[in-house]
């Protein structure tokens, strides 16, 4: 795929031979053009690449790891063709690349990874070839050109909410990120620019477009070559060829930015990316903010939000991060496509890379063994290698030390992980400074660029470091870094423009003061995106996606009293096991871990030469093991930082029998099911078994899966469905003090050799107790039971249940006063009445079985005290409240739609998962479902894709002698094909010592979702209105801190640093969410579920559930819309939660994550009524109506692929409920509008005038 | 019989102090890892009552036998005892909870705990031995 596309640009002779690129190809390359370096291949071809030359350096250094990803990822034809790619980006696009490579292999799946948006950069070690160019071009280009079959993969992205993670993460990634952005936007609703995939093939058409009436990003884009070169060369499909280019030269030698530019360009798809940043920048005079999505990776962001929100929008993207943002509203399609494609290449290549690996390592994981840790990690896989000290010429030299890193010696690390595949490291970095003059000179002239921009604070400035002077390259880099930071004052300007100004912006638009209490538009009209660490590019390529890794503070405080001076919490929120479409698995003999911490080797350590490498977390300097000198992915030896464990922040390693105790478990699943007349009252039944019959070929799992059933009422009923019976045994066990197994051996059975048993069950269960009159529930007995069943082999238990618990151990009384739901006091009755189901989780969680409960009652069921059945096993937690089959049919579809996820979803047995941090940080609170084993182990006896968890840190130690830390999770698993595999997640954050630094790094989303935790666990412990003082005292601490230290301006009104503004909003969002909202009627159960769901959901759908998102409907248009697989998704635009908003003649959808509403105003055309529901006029629109019925009409095309597209970025399924003004079910509807006063709740403005009384006193 | 009464209460602190090195002992086991929450946590709260009654009844024996001084140094810990065990929540295994002890800094804070009161005991033992010494004298 891959192959074709890059040809294009690049000129076909620019290609090399690409295979693989890797090795051999950048081998040749590097060596052959001294100049250049290996990655310039591009270089070589055109001397304006030069000027990138200091790009180039950098690219040489992405080189490298493209090398191995381009190797690893690509399978052998996308190699070869991704290698080209890598060729082209090189220099300047390393990351395109690695979309590019990615591009070879479409893959369907939705979750675009980060991950292999890291891969991508392998492509830049083809850099050698030099038709490569196309790197950052050819990705677009393959992209535009496969335009048809990467789309579709967007799409699936988009769809699947596993894509959203990998946006997120990719933010900081060059063009990883950028895909990942897009992914997000899509996700996120931002307007797809991506739509414009389509005109991909045209992509030149495109370019060009940029060229004349992009106003794009005009400066930064020098800067951003090296980065951008991600950026540009997503959003512009390198492929225009060179005329485009030219034109590009014209404007960039205006501007001045040209050498920069040019020399990423050097090749014609380089070209094509300077170009565009020139031709942006040039643009960018009309709008500032494209130049600043553009300079960072943002172009991606600005894809986002493209179409509606003018440039000024765009402007406020600018965050520093420039990941996240920039939506530039002008180019919203070149970017989108590119990133689009990446995303499918990179997944695809993820694959492949991990078959590669196997292959050359050819260690296969075997999955018996035994032995030895019971943790995983514990174990000491790693062995030593051999080491010695050979060094091979020269590998990089040093390759990644972090000093280095920070100080700017970026060019080093990229070199060293850069290193083309083929040749080696070493060889490139030398030859590169010497081949490289050109690009040094560039670099030089892109430095004065970067400078013209506002300078950023000092903090950020330090990460520049200087350049290496054994390196060339490195200069160029430190302009690159130069720029990034100078992007923060593009940002600036641009943030006047627009109020969409994104959090994430770090630096001046970060800490631009805001005055909450005159700015009547606080919320972006765009999603937010998580602010990008400050780090140089090459760190902010590696480090972890957003999605799966976020800390609340992206700049550490070097200490715990700096800390406690911010006011702000710390901690980190994960989703570890999401679902990604590209992740680099690795076989491999020896998993190289530090031998003291047990860390695992990531991107972040260093090597101190060919032979040791230097902890990251507790500095122990290790030896490199004899088999981690060879690379598989470019068949090459002596370049460890080059390997994909050291070039991907997420990784998946084949563990080998050290990290079992015993053999990997089948998969084994058990369905408890409650059988009384309440529960058939119900009718869930039918519709479980239903959903049964039709994914029990879809169940996860191998040949040795095994399932069963049970049932109880006052009984617990047990059914033998041993292969050979005619028909299914139903043994009944009266017995409840005293449980036991009937027949222990044919309970469990396999699911393939009695398969035809099952069926036969599942059809005859719903009508075997039609006409029950029990109404007992003894769930404590079936559960011991259960436990018993399920403790040889460990598994999955699903318990159905659908009333108080009434029988036998493990009876609940009903704790519940009806009249104190809208209590103002005290919430009463938060925690377990009884520790029944807290030992039996813990029973079955060493027994490496979960327990997830699935609540359908109408009445208290004491949710409080059944929870803790799935909270510590690891399970998930559903409620259906008044569940009904036939009376509440919308939750019985969602149940209906549940089921088909949580049956078919990915799941992983025996887990565990370890987060370890460095020397300096500890953990002190977990939140999540699990059970905490030792201080930083946790136990997980399944870990499924929806699930998220959240750690506390402190500061236990100065971090003043180190400029980074790093924080690593293991997740440690049994997949449901009987391997053991590892995932490590690793994330880099920069450490800094001024307060303003830390207010500029707040990651408010983060901040909110673990404020939330930690006020979820201050209810149980102590009270509600305790959790709710301690939420209010948040903001007010915060501010006040910020107003006391950091801001200089005497301002009678409320100041907030732009990266907090949102905060009060958010703390108000959640002051009203269920869980915490006194004074308004709620249901214990349902105050108690919202409480289980801030524990466990990840981020991204918990912001939802605390923030909903409004858009208006009634005007759809296609401006700034998406394209979707073969849908055109309109992007609306973000309105506030306030009634203001909310005209008569409207109709507005509200996203609150598991539920959407359709409120249609009083005055709403006809039109739209008719077109949409289907109904004549605003009076015959049914009070329940939960469907969009199918019209043949363009506004209901636009309706429905919306609502559509909103509901495939989540794992759930939200119900719709379409609300008319005058129904009583507005009141739930309104509920939502946290912006407005309630009875009980004051409203924002009234809330930002509390906080400011709170400060003053 | 003044004799008796601290020689029983040298006895019982004895007790108590061994009690406070085991529960010292166990719980930087669980911090180092040597053991998991849930067999920690199952065996401290197996000795929570003993050291409860234990600690109670040296209390009360100094209130009977009218040793004002030493009742009052006692009376603290022992309401603060009681009060921890009355005040586990329902939901709860005990005063150590496996599934909470990681959280919120809760293992350092019984370990506290747990030196103040070895240190507390190993006055108390002192005073007992000077006061039973000193009774023996005189009788």
């Amino acid at each position: 795929m891959s192959a074709p596309a890059g040809s294009p640009h690049p000129a076909a002779s620019a290609r090399i031979p690409p295979k693989l690129g890797g090795a051999a190809a950048p081998g040749a390359a590097a060596p052959a053009v001294p100049g250049l370096g290996p990655h310039q291949q591009n270089g070589p071809a055109q001397n304006q690449m030069q000027v990138p030359s200091g790009y180039g350096l950098h690219p040489q250094n992405y080189i490298a790891p493209s090398g191995h990803y381009s190797q690893g990822p690509g399978k052998m034809t996308s190699l070869p063709l991704e290698s080209q790619c890598a060729d082209y980006y090189c220099g300047l696009y390393t990351i395109p690349t690695q979309n590019v490579v990615t591009p070879s292999t479409a893959s369907q799946q939705p979750g675009a990874q980060q991950m292999y948006g890291r891969v991508p950069p392998a492509p830049h070690i083809v850099g050698s070839t030099p038709g490569s160019f196309q790197g950052a071009a050819a990705s677009a280009s393959h992209l535009h050109t496969s335009a048809s079959q990467p789309y579709s993969s967007f799409v699936n992205h988009y769809s699947s909410p596993a894509v959203y993670s990998a946006n997120s993460s990719v933010a900081s990634q060059g063009f990883p990120s950028t895909c990942g952005h897009y992914a997000l936007s899509t996700l996120s609703n931002a307007a797809y620019p991506s739509v414009s995939y389509p005109s991909l093939p045209a992509g030149d058409p495109y370019g060009q477009q940029i060229f004349t009436s992009q106003s794009a990003p005009t400066v930064r884009p020098t800067g951003d070559h090296s980065f951008s070169g991600q950026n540009t060369a997503i959003s512009h499909p390198s492929p225009l060829p060179p005329p485009p280019s030219q034109p590009y030269h014209q404007q960039q030698s205006l501007s001045g930015y040209n050498t920069f530019s040019w020399s990423a360009s050097g090749l014609p798809s380089t070209q094509d990316n300077p170009i565009r940043n020139h031709t942006s920048l040039a643009a960018a005079n009309n709008n500032l903010t494209n130049t600043v999505a553009d300079s960072l990776s943002c172009s991606v962001m600005q894809n986002v939000q493209p179409p509606k929100s003018s440039p000024v929008v765009s402007t406020v993207l600018s965050g520093a991060s420039s990941a996240r943002t920039p939506p530039a509203a002008n180019r919203p399609v070149e970017p989108v496509a590119s990133v689009t494609q990446p995303s499918e290449l990179l997944q695809q290549k993820g694959m492949q890379y991990g078959e590669y690996v196997n292959n050359q390592a050819s260690s296969a994981p075997t999955p018996l063994s035994s032995t030895s840790d019971d943790e995983e990690e514990e174990e000491e896989d790693e062995e030593a290698g051999v080491d010695s000290s050979s060094t091979t010429s020269s590998a990089s030299p040093m390759p990644n030390s972090y000093d280095a890193l920070e100080g700017g010696s970026y060019p080093d690390m990229l070199s060293s992980s850069a290193s083309s595949p083929a040749p080696d490291p070493a060889p490139d970095v030398d030859s590169a400074p010497a081949p490289a003059p050109a690009a040094p000179q560039p670099s030089k002239m892109a430095k004065p660029f970067g400078y013209g921009y506002p300078t950023l604070q000092p903090g950020y400035q330090n990460a520049t470091a200087p350049l290496n002077p054994g390196v060339p390259p490195s200069s160029p880099y430190s302009g690159l870094q130069q720029y990034a930071q100078q992007y923060p004052g593009m940002n600036q300007l641009s943030s006047s423009l627009g109020g969409l100004s994104l959090q994430s912006s770090t630096q001046p638009e970060s800490l631009r003061p805001v005055n909450l209490t005159q700015e009547r538009n606080i919320l972006p009209m765009t999603p937010v995106w998580a602010p990008v660490p400050n780090l140089n590019l090459d760190l902010k390529k590696l480090n972890c996606s957003p999605d799966s890794f976020r800390c609340t503070l992206t700049n550490i405080p070097q200490t715990q009293a700096l800390l406690n001076k911010a006011k702000l919490p710390l901690g980190l929120l994960l989703h570890p096991f999401r679902d990604l479409t590209q992740l680099p698995v690795i076989t491999s003999n020896t998993i190289v871990r530090c031998r003291s911490c047990r860390t695992y080797i990531n991107p972040f350590v260093s090597f101190i030469d060919q032979r040791r490498w230097k902890c990251n977390l507790c500095y122990r300097v290790n030896d490199v093991p004899e088999e981690f000198m060879y690379n598989p992915l470019t068949r090459s030896y002596g370049e460890p930082h080059k390997r994909p464990e050291v070039q991907n922040s997420t990784v998946e390693f084949i563990a080998s029998s050290d990290y079992m105790l015993r053999p990997p478990q089948p998969a084994v699943y058990l369905f408890v099911l409650d059988v009384s007349h309440n529960a058939v009252e119900a009718g869930y039944l039918t519709i479980l078994c239903q959903s049964l019959l039709e994914n029990l070929d879809k169940l996860p799992g191998d040949s040795r899966t095994r399932i069963g059933f049970m049932t109880f009422d006052s009984t617990v009923h047990f059914y033998n469905l041993q292969e050979g019976l005619s028909q299914p045994q139903m043994l009944i066990v009266s017995d409840i003090d005293d449980v036991f197994l009937p027949t222990p051996d044919s309970l469990l059975v396999n699911l393939y050799e009695s398969k035809e048993l099952i069926k036969d069950l599942l059809n005859a269960l719903p009508n075997m107790f039609i006409n029950t009159r029990e109404t007992h529930s003894a769930l404590g007995p079936a559960l011991q039971a259960a436990f018993k069943l399920m403790s040889p082999t460990g598994g999955r238990v699903s318990v159905f249940q659908t009333q108080l618990p009434s029988l036998g151990a493990g009876l609940l009384q009903s704790r519940e006063d009806p009249n104190q739901r809208s209590s103002t006091k005290v919430v009463q009755h938060l925690g377990p009445a009884t520790d029944f189901y807290k030992k039996l989780a813990l029973d079955c969680s060493g027994q490496q079985t979960a327990v997830d409960l699935f609540l359908l009652s109408s009445q208290y069921s004491d949710l409080a005290s059944l929870a803790c059945m799935s909270k510590y096993s690891a399970g998930c937690i559903y409620y259906y409240p008044s569940f009904h089959c036939t009376h509440n049919p919308s939750q019985a579809e969602k149940l209906q739609k549940d089921l088909k996820r949580y049956l078919t979803r990915k799941i992983g047995f025996e887990a565990v998962m370890r987060i370890r941090c460095t020397k300096g940080l500890s953990m002190h609170t977990f939140h999540g479902n699990f059970f905490v084993r030792s201080t930083d182990l946790l136990s997980l006896a399944n870990i499924n894709p929806d699930a998220g968890f959240a750690v506390q840190l402190s500061i236990e130690e100065s971090l003043a002698d180190t400029a980074l830390v790093c924080f690593q999770t293991a997740l440690l698993y049994t997949s449901s094909k009987g391997e053991r595999r590892i995932r490590v997640h690793t994330l880099c954050l920069p450490v800094v010592s001024s307060l303003a630094d830390v207010y500029a790094g707040v990651d408010v989303q983060a901040a909110i979702c673990l404020l939330a935790n930690m006020a979820v666990d201050r209810s149980i412990s102590s009270s509600l209105s305790d959790a709710r003082d301690a939420l209010v005292n948040a903001v007010v601490d915060s501010l006040s801190a910020y107003g006391s230290t950091v801001s200089n301006l005497q301002h009678s009104g409320l100041i907030a640093p732009s990266s907090l503004k949102l905060f009060p909003l958010y703390v108000l969002a959640l002051l009203k969410q269920k869980a915490f909202r006194t004074g308004t009627s709620t249901r214990l159960d349902d105050r108690v579920y919202a409480m289980c769901q801030i524990k466990c959901q990840p981020l991204v759908h918990l912001m939802k559930m605390i923030h909903p998102n409004l858009y208006r409907i009634d005007r759809l248009t296609d401006e700034g819309a998406i394209h979707v697989n073969d849908r055109v998704v309109p992007q609306p635009s973000l309105q506030k939660l306030s009634a203001e908003k909310l005209t008569r003649e409207g109709a507005f959808l509200m996203d609150c994550g598991s539920v959407f509403y359709i409120w249609i105003g009083k005055g709403c055309d006809n039109n739209f009524i008719e077109d949409v529901l289907g109904y004549p006029n605003f009076a015959s629109i049914p009070q329940k109506m939960t469907h969009l019925p199918e019209l043949d009409t363009l506004s209901s095309e636009r309706a429905r692929s919306f609502i559509t597209w909103l509901r495939d970025s989540r794992p759930l399924s939200p119900i719709l409920h379409v609300v008319k003004d005058e129904s009583p079910a507005k009141t739930e509807f309104f509920q939502h509008l946290i912006e407005d006063r309630t009875e009980a709740a004051f409203s924002y403005y009234e809330f930002l005038l509390h906080v400011q009384q709170q400060i003053c006193k | 019989m003044e004799a008796v009464v601290f020689v029983f209460s040298l006895l019982d602190c004895c007790a108590l102090i061994f009690l406070a090195v085991y529960f010292i002992i166990t719980l930087s086991d669980l911090e180092c890892d040597y053991i998991n929450a849930r067999s920690c946590c199952s065996k401290l709260n197996k000795w929570v009552l003993p050291e409860l009654v234990g600690h109670t009844i040296v209390t009360v024996l100094m209130l009977i036998s009218l040793h004002w001084f030493i009742f009052l140094l006692n009376l603290p810990v022992a309401t603060w005892n009681i009060y921890r065990f009355i005040m586990v929540p329902s939901g709860n295994m005990g005063v150590f909870d496996p599934t909470e002890i990681h959280n919120r800094g809760q293992l350092k804070s019984h370990m506290k705990e747990a030196m103040i009161k070895l240190g507390f005991h190993l006055l108390c033992f002192f005073m007992y031995l000077y006061s039973m010494i000193l009774a023996l004298i005189n009788d």
